[in-house]
């Protein structure tokens, strides 16, 4: 194991994030600062309570899930992919390191700054509505993990890209409406019973519900099940890069 | 002297089934400057590439150092370094910052004073905190090097370095790796330039279509590339060279027409006035005179069917 190697990668990306750091976080506080004005004063102003917790609160755990999920693959995807795209992915292939460097220098460089984003978003929702976790160490676990794991997908979505269209599509086809649909800003029991059950399938519905569940105490399905939920997608996503790893898949020919 | 690169019965096949190497075998001793010379497509770069990493080998093994670049791919990727022939970098970056990166990516400790020496050495040092983007190419192709050397390697692969490179940026490439050459380190460069190869390398071998038609030093392939043909078209055809001139080396084609001396370029005389006087003396009487020198694709050309027929053989 190359320590060195995953250090340099590492700092080498955040160096870059802090580089882009007001664009890097603005865009991010902004929305949500957006998302609060919409849901939580225009319409939340309509909708009492959900389960006992304001709306405006309600929607906290949903907002940075949303943000979190998005940023993680954005930024893992593209860390890879531009190396590829300018050509300078020469240097990985040829450094006296394996793939498993690669993916922690990557994926820890992404998960790092969309942990950040994420917090930073809690923060500035604190501004917004009287917020209080009950779990911290569960909330933080459930935020460590979701970086994580979509960290990998991105940079999944990264190595099979091969241009920049690819690179927005997944997040955009898929991401994006699995987080609409997956309880961000609603609790699956507001839904039709038929539509609970299609829900049930959404992966992202485990996830919203598991971090809510640190906020709040309650939560749309057990939270155990949720934790196997974000447990099963990061094996999935870790055999997918170990894949990748052993075959050199879009990378090595 | 021992080998530092031992290449044994390599090949690469690409998924399409395109066969790049077929079977190279090649011993780079320490310390030399090698020349890979060859047509575009010829298999220079994925030869490069097989060693470096950038793709495996589909058969025959390839050691660097000692080490297997395929089992004991940290130990032989730690001795080499890599400048690709694309100038490859990331735009936003700094001078400073890309060779840092590029030395910790090879495992080595920060060591601030060696990197500053190696500025210093490719005269970068002034541009230390500029971002790449702002570099012109010449610049671009040295911090490339600055890159590759930044771990401080055993063995450099340069991968066309002076492709679209003006004449006074390649002298100063060659300036370099002479340069280099003096610390001890051991270069492979590939080119399509024959008097690139001339300029710096120890010995030249010469690829085409996937193999290693031959290694050789320079000097002994060059002389054999410095022969040049002088073409005497003659008035009346001779049945048979003259005897006062038999001395030289020439042949009758075209039914006697045509009179054929073979000579060296680079020897002291080339004995063209001697032997003009000489046939002059004989009373041979010369209607034209042309000088041919075979090119660098006559000699692929010349090789490739050398090879053909010992393979037919």
């Amino acid at each position: 194991m190359n320590w060195t190697a995953v250090w340099s990668i590492y700092r080498f990306e955040m160096a870059r994030f802090v580089r882009t750091l007001l664009q890097s976080l603005i865009s991010p506080v902004i929305s949500t600062s957006l998302y609060f004005v919409v849901f939580g004063a225009a319409i939340g102003s309509r909708i009492d309570e959900v389960e006992g917790v304001s709306y405006g609160a309600f929607i906290v755990p949903g907002l940075i899930m949303l943000t979190v999920m998005t940023q993680a693959i954005s930024n893992a995807s593209f860390g890879i992919y531009f190396p590829k795209f300018i050509g300078t992915i020469y240097e990985l292939l040829s450094a006296p390191i394996s793939f498993l460097e690669v993916i922690l220098g990557y994926v820890g460089a992404a998960a790092t700054k969309s942990l950040f984003i994420g917090l930073m978003i809690l923060l500035t929702a604190s501004f917004f509505v009287e917020l209080e976790v009950q779990n911290w160490p569960a909330m933080l676990a459930f935020l460590v993990l979701t970086c994580t794991s979509f960290a990998l997908f991105g940079f999944i979505i990264g190595i099979w890209a091969s241009n920049f269209e690819q690179l927005q599509l997944v997040p955009l086809l898929v991401v994006t409406p699995l987080v609409f649909l997956g309880g961000s800003f609603y609790s699956i029991s507001m839904l039709p019973e038929a539509w609970q059950t299609v829900a049930l399938f959404n992966p992202v519905v485990y996830l919203v519900s598991g971090f809510r569940w640190s906020f709040f105490g309650m939560a749309d399905v057990p939270v155990a099940v949720s934790l196997l939920a974000i447990a099963g997608f990061t094996l999935l996503c870790t055999l997918a890069v170990w894949w990748i790893f052993r075959t050199g898949w879009r990378i090595r020919s | 002297m021992p080998a530092m690169v031992e290449i044994t019965n390599a090949e690469k096949t690409y998924k399409g089934g395109f066969q790049a190497l077929k079977g190279v075998n090649l011993e780079i001793r320490e310390g030399e400057i090698l020349a890979l010379l060859g047509p575009n497509g010829a298999g220079k770069t994925t030869l490069i590439s097989t060693i470096c990493g950038i793709t495996m080998p589909t058969g025959g093994t390839i050691r660097v150092g000692g080490h297997d670049v395929v089992t004991e791919f940290r130990k032989a990727r730690a001795l080499i370094g890599l400048v690709p022939q694309e100038l490859t970098l990331e735009p936003f970056e700094t001078v400073w910052s890309a060779v840092r990166f590029s030395r910790g990516l090879f495992g080595a400790a920060p060591d601030e004073a060696y990197l500053d020496d190696l500025l210093k050495r490719l005269s970068l040092f002034d541009k230390k905190h500029s971002q790449l983007q702002e570099l012109s190419g010449g610049m671009k192709r040295r911090v490339l090097i600055a890159k590759a050397l930044s771990h401080d390697p055993k063995v450099l692969f340069l991968d066309e370095p002076t492709a679209g490179v003006d004449v006074e940026l390649r002298r100063d490439m060659w300036e370099i790796v002479s340069a280099l050459k003096e610390t001890g380190v051991t270069i492979i460069l590939t080119t399509h330039y024959i008097e690139e190869a001339e300029a710096m390398a120890d010995r030249i071998g010469v690829i085409s279509d996937g193999q290693l038609l031959l290694v050789e030093e320079t000097a002994s392939l060059m002389a054999r590339l410095g022969k040049k043909e002088m073409r005497i078209s003659l008035a009346e055809p001779l049945t048979e060279v003259p005897a006062s001139v038999s001395d030289y080396e020439l042949t009758l084609e075209e039914d006697g027409a045509l009179l054929i001396y073979t000579y060296d370029t680079r020897a002291e005389r080339t004995g063209i006035a001697r032997l003009v006087a000489a046939l002059a003396e004989a009373g041979v009487v010369i209607s034209d005179v042309e000088t041919r020198q075979s090119s660098l694709e006559d000699i692929f050309v010349g090789l490739v069917r050398k090879n053909d027929k010992e393979d037919a053989a």
